[in-house]
């Protein structure tokens, strides 16, 4: 457009002008139906969501949602007495906390392996790590049910093998949670490994060579090179899975039902029960929260990780 | 409602550069002494990613009885197609197959045609707002679908679409990823293709069709294809939505038929694993030689 508008031309001049106006009315007819759906089924309801969780509603309201009672913060101090709410959120940092680096920790080791110079099948391992990352969740944990079956399964079958009597891992307090979270880094890990894998296509290898020609073994190299040259992509990659992992829901409610007593409960599960009882406002409350923390924790993430370059 | 599961660049496999072969300084980078090693543990790390997916597809051809037996044998003693054949005898199996993949083509087809037309807009048309939807649109690609869950079913239920496959389709038809990916696209293309064809005296509309959206091919085959994947895995709103069998999409029939009477029945689940995770990755296999071509002239990594 500038180059039009500089023209003296008088001709040339007025057409921008007459042009200007019209693609104003074209802009927003352009953008006018993605906006009316967006509006209508994202940001109202992400505006109202807010609203509702200060208020009473219940299932009998849904045909009048406006005809409910405000009650403030009842919600919100609701649930941060609700011992189960607190379970959730503790187990929902359990599987963050412990997932996330596992799930980073396997993709970096698999990335940098396949950028150390292999030539051969680099494509097939890529696709391979990444197959898991296309599939549907609840299938996944079909799959993984009836891998940790306790007397059936095949994992408990392979740790025979090498004399190991495999516990009921989905039975059991202790190992229900971990069985989730290797399950989720298993699933999750092949995006990261591509994020990775591009990322360090920008480390140059004229460091590397530099570094161990000044005696740096491998180690050093990467922990004083790589990783500092990786971190954009670290923190894009941590703040992805991490967004991804404090909303898990699907591997709890078909592997454990949330169980056994509740140690699989996350919070999103928590909040699909309240809202199936039909506690409306008071699973929008604790929707809120989550999405206060994955702010927070988004934010935070940025700072610690971003600011130093 | 956005996109709940997070948003998965299948388009970034294909987009990492090639390998560049450096035979320069072997001795002191040292990598060419640790390969075989390297294709060990990562041939390793393989057969446990696939692993999961042939024990599914085996145990999908094994009789109950196999399928209970300690400790179990490597290879269907006794192949049967009997698990498939209970997907259409038993259960319903098309109606969840047509579910899931009308929704999934509706929503996809949705997303392809408003998310390029916004993205036209906000990348190449100057108005009033430009700058706040765009900001609107970003805001939100973060917000967890949990959010907006209740209001949602509130809204749906009012204009009477629970349980309909409208329902499912409606809250995802305009999604911000789309938006934000072909925004970024077009903005690439030249500015003065489409002032040429002003001067020709192309109409808005003609502009768009004819050339705006010809040369986007290669960001709506990503687009499309990363959308149809998110719908036809998606699960928390289709859980809450389809209340009735002949609604359900696969993962929901999966799901629910995983925790009721059948919760042991692992052939029929293996069958039906299959039914949803094979499509799916027939689809990501064939379509992974053509990304490398889109993703080379867009650029997007």
């Amino acid at each position: 457009m500038a180059s039009l508008t500089a023209n003296p031309t008088p001709g040339t001049r007025r057409r921008p002008n007459r042009w200007r106006r019209r693609e104003v009315l074209v802009g927003y007819l352009f953008a006018l139906p993605f906006l009316a759906l967006f509006v209508v089924f994202t940001v109202g309801p992400v505006l109202a969501s807010f609203l509702m969780s200060f208020t009473d509603l219940r299932t009998s309201d849904v045909r009048s949602p406006l005809a409910v009672e405000v009650v403030g913060l009842t919600n919100y101090a609701d649930a941060f007495s609700d011992e189960t709410f607190r379970k959730a959120a503790f187990n929902t940092a359990y599987f963050v906390v412990a997932g996330v680096p596992l799930t980073m920790g396997l993709a970096l080791a698999v990335a940098v392996g396949l950028n150390s110079g292999i030539t051969r099948f680099k494509t097939f391992f890529r696709v391979g790590y990444y197959l898991p990352v296309v599939t549907s969740i609840v299938a996944v944990a079909v799959v993984w049910r009836f891998l940790l079956e306790p007397d059936s399964g095949i994992v408990n079958t392979l740790l025979g093998y090498v004399g190991v009597d495999g516990p009921s891992w989905l039975n059991s307090t202790t190992l229900a949670m971990p069985s989730l979270i290797v399950m989720s880094a298993w699933r999750n890990m092949g995006y990261l490994v591509v994020i990775f894998l591009a990322g360090l296509q920008i480390v140059p290898t004229e460091m590397h060579e530099a570094a161990s020609i000044d005696g740096a073994g491998a180690w050093k190299r990467f922990r004083h090179i790589t990783l500092p040259m990786m971190r954009p992509t670290l923190l894009f990659g941590g703040v992805v899975t991490m967004i991804g992992y404090l909303q898990f829901f699907e591997e709890p409610f078909v592997m454990t039902q949330g169980g056994p007593l509740d140690t699989t409960l996350s919070t999103a599960y928590y909040t699909y029960n309240q809202f199936g009882f039909g506690n409306y406002s008071y699973a929008a409350a604790m929707a809120y929260v989550l999405f206060v923390v994955i702010a927070i924790v988004t934010a935070v993430q940025f700072r610690l990780l971003g600011e130093r370059d | 409602m956005t996109t709940t599961t997070r948003p998965e660049p299948l388009a970034v496999v294909a987009a990492t550069e090639p390998p560049r072969p450096r035979r320069r300084g072997r001795a002191t980078v040292g990598e060419a002494t640790a390969q075989p090693w390297i294709y060990v543990v990562l041939t390793g790390g393989l057969v446990l990613l696939v692993g999961p997916f042939l024990w599914m597809l085996l145990g999908s051809f094994r009789p109950d009885r196999e399928l209970k037996q300690v400790p179990p044998s490597w290879l269907p003693q006794d192949p049967t197609l009997d698990n498939y054949r209970t997907l259409f005898t038993e259960l319903d199996f098309p109606t969840f197959f047509f579910n899931s993949a009308v929704v999934a083509i509706a929503i996809t087809l949705g997303n392809l045609v408003f998310c390029s037309m916004l993205g036209y807009a906000l990348a190449k048309l100057s108005f009033p707002g430009k700058r706040v939807i765009f900001a609107l649109v970003l805001g939100t690609l973060m917000v967890p679908g949990l959010v907006t869950l209740v209001p949602l079913f509130v809204l749906v239920s009012n204009l009477g679409m629970v349980n309909s496959l409208p329902g499912l389709i409606f809250p995802f038809l305009a999604g911000p990823f789309g938006v934000f990916l072909m925004r970024q696209f077009i903005q690439s293309l030249p500015d003065e293709l489409i002032q040429a064809a002003r001067i020709d005296g192309a109409g808005e509309w003609r502009i768009f069709l004819s050339i705006i959206l010809p040369l986007c091919k290669p960001a709506l085959a990503t687009l499309g294809i990363l959308t149809f994947l998110t719908s036809w895995n998606n699960f928390l709103w289709p859980l809450v939505v389809a209340q009735s069998e002949e609604k359900y999409t696969l993962p929901v029939a999966l799901a629910i038929y995983s925790r009721g009477e059948n919760s042991s029945n692992y052939g029929l689940l293996m069958a039906g694993s299959v039914a949803i995770i094979i499509p799916v990755l027939a689809v990501f296999l064939i379509l992974q030689r053509h990304f490398v071509q889109g993703i080379a002239m867009t650029g997007i990594k």
